[in-house]
């Protein structure tokens, strides 16, 4: 029995499973971790009485929405009503496929081939992120309309106005990322910024595209829906959001789609601009450990940010992506390009 | 490995699902996906038989037929919206005011 | 063997939801089922090894150009085509030469498709895999697009100026500044 001919899938297969479970556990600490933060920021004491600091938090949070009543609105659209949940977490998940999280390793010598930490690589993998993020509209949009309620469809129509908003000044500022990489593969951009300079400063992205590097974030945050820029799902808590009719798993769906996608977008950030895997003291076999104090930082930025600057009103937002940020990205690629044109040549 | 002729035939069979749109439905917004269908189904064709050259023209070529669809899905859309305002409905029979 | 499983079903599923599109009578079913045959021909542009097109499928037609025929659907809140009139005004429905041409087409592109699969100088593999590097590489397609084909670049930059322009002027409510 030839077992090398399934060594490929096995060990893809076991990517996807370390993946999936990563990025539940993920939501599943950002849930604590953003109610903690927000407690001391504001400061009083997060949760605390379940479990040991509260640290049991998000199971307690996850068995009340599971118990919950399962309910459809009477109008609501049969198909669409269940659809949309399922493509805002489905997109949330996909969009992890190609953003690797560490380099080569040989799993301490268990393996006799060394394998990439990543789901896969292809060329276009940061294309393919921006792509399945893209898709991450429909859930919100299908979820406002299938409600067949005024304030859902308001609110899902503002929220993914927004979102394909943010998304121009997001992949331009990416643009700029692969002008100076040379490649889209997500992996090869962070394998260009390996090394140091005088053994101390490394190689990031970040001190080349200062500008694009808070472009992305901006922009990143605006499509999550997050902090500022979270005025569709403020109206929440004045009126109504798009996700109001939900309740129970379809409900759960969609904060949990949420937090994915934060955590998918400090992935990328950290991979195009921070090094990804590279740290100056750090060796690159054990580098993922690296790549997660860098993603848990901007993850506190994430939360930080929400509960310290107050949000934008709705015309505020959309005049701010388009007339602010998209144009700073445009003139940061422009700049990008010249000089990596001047230095090149 | 897939022959060439499979590529076509698929590409062919969209395309007349999308003619049959056009001339079947008495909605506008309808016919406009059916004419977004023919285009993929173009799209298809022309990456095929580029692959088959061991040439990049098909692919150049899908760009700017990905590009013309979006004006033109862009601009037909408008003049649905335009439509609709004036007379509330989306059936193309209802437009005959320039028939003799 | 499994790019041949892979290859019928992704056909399947663009036939299958393409037939479904133009036979919906809701209008936001038939963007949805249009979205899922794009993501199909999606998997066959990356069988054909041209990810960078399968990749611009996705950004631009699902998740650009449908989102906005999406918004226009629900903007608009597109009436389900009436029962009656679609019965009505069913092309194999009327009398005579309708319902007779239309046959006569379905024939027709019967006759294509045999037609097309009996070509056998088209019955090579499509794909070599000697070149599948050069073909799905960004860069040299970049190159191209950049030096051979410049001038229809540009000329495409400003249509979809011109388009955005004419969009949002002809979009406009009368009456307003």
């Amino acid at each position: 029995m030839n077992l090398s001919a399934y060594a490929w899938p096995v060990a893809v297969g076991v990517m996807i499973f370390i993946t999936f479970n990563a990025l539940i556990i993920a939501s599943a600490i950002l849930v604590l971790a953003e109610r903690k933060i927000m407690g001391f920021i504001q400061q009083r004491y997060g949760p605390y009485l379940v479990g040991p600091w509260g640290l049991m938090q998000p199971f307690a949070d996850i068995l009340k929405l599971l118990f919950k009543e399962e309910l459809r609105p009477k109008g609501a659209d049969k198909w669409l009503f269940t659809l949309a949940p399922v493509l805002a977490i489905v997109t949330a998940f996909v969009a992890f496929a190609t953003v690797p999280f560490g380099a080569e390793t040989t799993l301490f010598g268990l393996l006799d081939r060394p394998i990439k930490l990543g789901v896969t690589d292809v060329n276009v993998g940061v294309l393919v992120v921006f792509a399945v993020t893209s898709m991450g509209v429909y859930g919100i949009v299908l979820a406002g309309w299938s409600s067949n309620s005024k304030y859902a469809l308001f609110g899902g129509l503002r929220a993914s106005a927004q979102m394909i908003s943010y998304e121009l000044a997001y992949a331009t500022s990416l643009a700029a990322v692969i002008l100076l990489a040379g490649s889209l593969s997500l992996r090869e951009v962070v394998d260009s910024q390996a090394g140091t300079w005088l053994g101390f400063i490394p190689k990031w992205y970040l001190w080349f595209q200062p500008l694009g590097f808070i472009i992305y974030v901006i922009a990143g945050v605006a499509e999550t829906n997050r902090a500022p820029f979270d005025f569709p799902e403020a109206e929440q808590e004045l009126v109504a959001g798009f996700n109001t009719e939900y309740s129970s798993v379809r409900f759960a769906m969609f904060p949990q789609a949420e937090y994915i996608n934060m955590v998918t977008m400090s992935a990328v950030a950290t991979d195009l601009y921070l090094g990804g895997w590279h740290t100056p003291f750090i060796p690159d076999s054990i580098g993922w450990v690296g790549f997660l104090l860098k993603v848990g930082f901007i993850l506190f930025v994430y939360i930080w940010m929400r509960w310290t600057v107050p949000r934008y009103r709705y015309d505020q937002l959309m005049t701010f992506g388009w007339k602010w940020l998209f144009p700073a990205a445009v003139i940061n690629l422009i700049a990008t390009a010249a000089l990596v044109l001047y230095f090149n040549a | 490995m897939i022959p060439l002729s499979h590529y076509l035939v698929l590409s062919a069979i969209l395309f007349s699902i999308g003619t049959a749109g056009v001339f079947m439905r008495r909605n506008l917004i309808t016919i406009l996906l059916s004419i977004e269908i023919m285009l993929n189904a173009v799209n298809l064709t022309f990456v095929a038989f580029g692959r088959a050259a061991g040439d990049l023209d098909g692919q150049i070529i899908t760009f700017f037929v990905m590009t013309v669809a979006a004006a033109e899905a862009a601009v037909g859309l408008a003049l649905v919206i335009a439509l609709f305002r004036h007379k509330e409905s989306l059936n193309p029979d209802a437009f005959t005011t320039l028939k003799w | 063997m499994p790019e041949t499983i892979i290859f019928y079903l992704l056909a399947a599923l663009a036939v299958g939801a393409s037939a479904l599109v133009i036979g919906q009578r809701n209008p936001m079913y038939s963007v949805m089922l249009l979205i899922a045959s794009f993501g199909a021909l999606s998997g066959l542009y990356i069988q054909l090894d041209a990810p960078f097109v399968a990749v611009a499928q996705i950004i631009i037609y699902a998740g650009a150009i449908m989102v906005l025929f999406l918004f226009v659907v629900m903007l608009l809140n597109a009436p389900r085509e009436d029962g009656a009139e679609w019965d009505r005004t069913h092309p194999l429905r009327q009398p005579g030469i309708t319902r007779w041409g239309t046959l006569l087409a379905g024939l027709l592109i019967v006759q294509l498709a045999l037609a097309l699969g009996k070509m056998t100088d088209l019955n090579a593999p499509v794909a070599t895999k000697s070149d599948a590097t050069t073909v799905s590489s960004v860069t040299e397609l970049g190159r191209s697009l950049f030096t051979r084909h410049t001038f229809a670049f540009e000329a495409t930059s400003i249509l979809i100026l011109v388009a955005m322009v004419g969009a949002a002027l002809m979009a406009r409510r009368e009456g307003e500044q």
